[in-house]
């Protein structure tokens, strides 16, 4: 049984080599068509990878909780005499953490864009006032110098850490940790650390814009407070604008992954009862896993079924050549009828062929598949290079740029099983017409 | 004596829709072992219908055809081939090679073919040589038909149909593509297996080559119009079955010195 299987192989592949560029041809489509489904899997899970990773870096117990400004015109200005005040306030942040056991910690950030600016070097930094858990919270390394303290809290220190941009853009030459000092507005922090470079995070699905770390700066939200305050003025086109904001993002962390979605309804209900402008806006990263997982199975999907229609392409292509084959070599068939061959044999026969086709073809595919990764590296460096400008990539595109496709181990011989599975789906008709053919006529062919 | 072959109102009819064609229109004819005929008649008397019966290629539209003592006019497409394969050997006017193959694959071919699929052996191969110099082409296993001569090729063809051992052999034209002096190798060749004994019907318009048979049998719109008794047989030249087989098949399984051999 094994060796006649082994002969009908060897038979099918010399038949096959006996026209190798037409055979070659034939099955370059089911080539293309295995190599996409693996490529397609393999971006489909390196995108999914890196949306993973990026939710898993936001904390999977961290509820996010921002402010946003409300449309104009809906804005509370009682207090204030026409500066808009929004957002999330310093009794929210005391309310969330006082009121909600679930809630471990909850860590404020203020946050405004501003010219930074050391001598004759200037650069536009985000100032951000934020406590030392901060670091933690972002996964922040030190290169030089030190973090945020408490210390500095208590006594709002003017004082500074530097991301590792800015600290290139206003140090050239200098070292920043030397004494020296920064100005932002009016007003001069000393320098007291450097961060190590860290990628940006994406934006995830419309709901967290991205996240850049190059160009902050900062400083105790305490000292924020104390210098720079609440209301906040921005020159703007004839004039000055002005807002009044107490904190831009409260991060809390919940204690335990099961509470986080509870958690982060009765923190909804909370803030909307003393926010119906509905100024804020609350992030959890553990939906986002959800939705992400979600949507990498749709991915998945919408991907494979992509290449699936390059395989059914290829199969069509394959079951083309093989009814071409059959009628060229009708008086073969007749011969073997003649000497004895039963239907079943001549089934056999092309069916093999036609598999042995679509296999090899599937196997060079699974080949090919393999490099994707190396591949996909080198196209997307060289578009990053020569075709795309840097400066002008999306968030998406970032995303893009820092993701690496993974081939997914069980897709190869899924992708070899579909390849098989093509040549017998589109080898039967053939092969049976084949053995269909009335062995008088099929002798008198030609 | 015993029959290898044997029709009994053979009847075949092709239905044409509007018309219905009677290639054969009842054939009774006895086939003892070791007969050896030629089906002669003018062109549509049923002559190819009645061999492709025969060779169970088809099957009557009614009738009986007892082969080996087996009747096999209503026996499945599988039972058939199987029959083809083991009591049939096909002799065909173009030879019918698998082009891609080598002589030796192509004598090989009926082998895989058995009832029951038993693989190739080597003693299987083994006959297969002595089969290829049997038919003279023991210097040439590995060529190709297209590389071999119109004679040649036909030798690769008997030595194919003899392969099975089979029950009788068929041969329809067999020298209709072949030039006088080759007709007499095959014919020769044919002649000596029928003189071992094994039956041999053939289709032939040549009277010639009937001449070669034991008998004629006549068919004319699908009846056997007559039957003829060659009471002179035409037989090889004595050197030229010496050269063409005998000496070749001596030379060729070395009981002879190489060379010594006329080839
Ligand atoms: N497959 C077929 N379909 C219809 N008619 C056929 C078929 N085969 C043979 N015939 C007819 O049967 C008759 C006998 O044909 P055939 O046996 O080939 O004659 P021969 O071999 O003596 O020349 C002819 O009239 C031929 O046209
Ligand atoms: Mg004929």
């Amino acid at each position: 049984m094994l060796m006649r299987m082994i002969r009908t192989v060897q038979l099918g592949l010399k038949s096959l080599l006996l026209h190798k560029l037409r055979s070659g041809l034939t099955m370059l489509g089911i080539v293309f068509g295995v190599f996409s489904v693996i490529a397609m899997l393999a971006i489909g899970e390196g995108a999914s990878n890196q949306a993973q990773k990026q939710i898993v870096a936001l904390g999977a117990t961290n509820i996010i909780v921002r402010s946003i400004k409300p449309v104009e015109g809906s804005t509370q200005d009682a207090n204030s005499g026409g500066t808009p005040r929004y957002g999330l306030l310093r009794s929210d942040l005391r309310r969330l953490q006082n009121t909600i056991p679930e809630v471990v910690s909850a860590i404020p950030i203020r946050e405004l864009y501003r010219e930074a600016r050391h001598l004759k070097y200037t650069m536009q930094s985000r100032l951000v006032g934020c406590t030392p858990e901060y670091q933690d919270l972002n996964q922040l390394k030190i290169r030089k110098g030190r973090f945020l303290s408490d210390a500095d809290r208590q006594t709002r220190a003017n004082v500074v850490v530097l991301a590792h941009e800015v600290a290139k853009k206003l140090f050239p030459v200098e070292d920043p940790l030397d004494n020296q000092a920064i100005q932002v507005g009016e007003i001069f922090y000393s320098v007291i650390g450097v961060t190590e470079p860290r990628t940006a995070s994406a934006a995830i699905g419309g709901s967290l814009s991205a996240q850049e770390f190059d160009k902050d700066l900062y400083i105790p939200i305490e000292t924020f407070r104390a210098r720079i305050g609440d209301q906040v003025f921005s020159p703007k086109q004839g004039g000055m604008d002005s807002e009044h904001v107490e904190l831009n993002q409260i991060t809390l962390e919940v204690r335990d992954v099961k509470d986080v979605i509870p958690t982060a309804e009765v923190v909804r209900g909370t803030l909307e009862k003393f926010h119906p402008m509905k100024d804020f806006n609350v992030v959890v990263p553990l939906e986002l896993l959800k939705q992400a997982e979600q949507l990498r199975q749709i991915f998945n999907v919408v991907l494979g079924s992509i290449a699936a229609i390059s395989l059914v392409v290829g199969g069509i292509g394959i079951m083309n050549i093989m009814l071409a084959t059959v009628t060229e070599r009708t008086r073969e068939i007749g011969i073997r009828r003649a000497l004895g061959a039963r239907r079943r044999d001549i089934i056999e026969q092309f069916l093999t062929e036609t598999v042995v086709l679509s296999g090899s073809g599937g196997l060079l595919g699974i080949g090919l598949g393999l490099i994707t990764p190396l591949a996909f590296t080198l196209i997307r460096d060289f578009t990053l290079r020569f075709v795309l400008d840097g400066g002008t990539l999306s968030d998406t595109s970032k995303m893009f740029q820092e993701m690496q496709p993974v081939v997914a181990f069980w897709s190869l011989p899924l992708a070899f099983g579909i390849s098989v599975g093509i040549g017998i789906l589109f080898g039967l008709y053939p092969a049976q017409a084949a053995a269909k053919l009335d062995p008088i006529e099929a002798l008198r062919h030609e | 004596m015993k029959l290898a072959a044997q029709v009994i109102d053979l009847q075949k009819h092709y239905d044409l829709g509007p018309v219905v064609v009677k290639a054969l229109r009842g054939v009774s004819i006895d086939f003892p072992e070791g007969d050896f005929v030629a089906i002669m008649g003018s062109s549509g008397s049923g002559k190819s219908t009645l061999l492709n019966l025969l060779g169970g290629l088809d099957r009557p539209s009614m009738g009986k055809y007892i082969l080996g003592g087996l009747d096999v006019s209503q026996m499945s497409d599988t039972q058939l081939s199987n029959v083809r394969n083991q009591k049939i050997g096909f002799i065909f006017q173009s030879y019918n090679l698998i082009t891609q193959y080598t002589v030796l694959e192509n004598i090989e071919l009926p082998l895989h073919y058995r009832p029951g699929h038993p693989s190739v052996s080597a003693a299987d191969r083994k006959k297969c040589e002595e089969m290829a110099i049997r038919v003279g082409l023991g210097q040439r296993l590995d060529h190709r038909p297209f590389q071999l001569s119109g004679g040649q090729q036909q030798r690769v063809a008997i030595a194919r149909a003899m392969m099975n051992e089979p029950e009788i052999i068929l041969a329809d034209e067999a020298t209709g593509n072949l030039d006088s002096v080759t007709s007499t190798e095959i014919m020769t060749l044919l002649r000596n297996l029928n003189d071992e004994g094994r039956t041999i019907i053939m289709v032939t318009h040549e009277p010639d080559i009937a001449m070669w048979a034991k008998r004629q049998i006549v068919m004319r719109d699908g009846v056997v119009f007559k039957e003829i008794k060659n009471e002179v047989r035409t037989t090889a030249p004595t050197a030229f079955a010496e050269s063409s087989d005998k000496a070749f098949v001596e030379h060729e399984l070395g009981k002879k010195p190489a060379g010594e051999g006329k080839h």
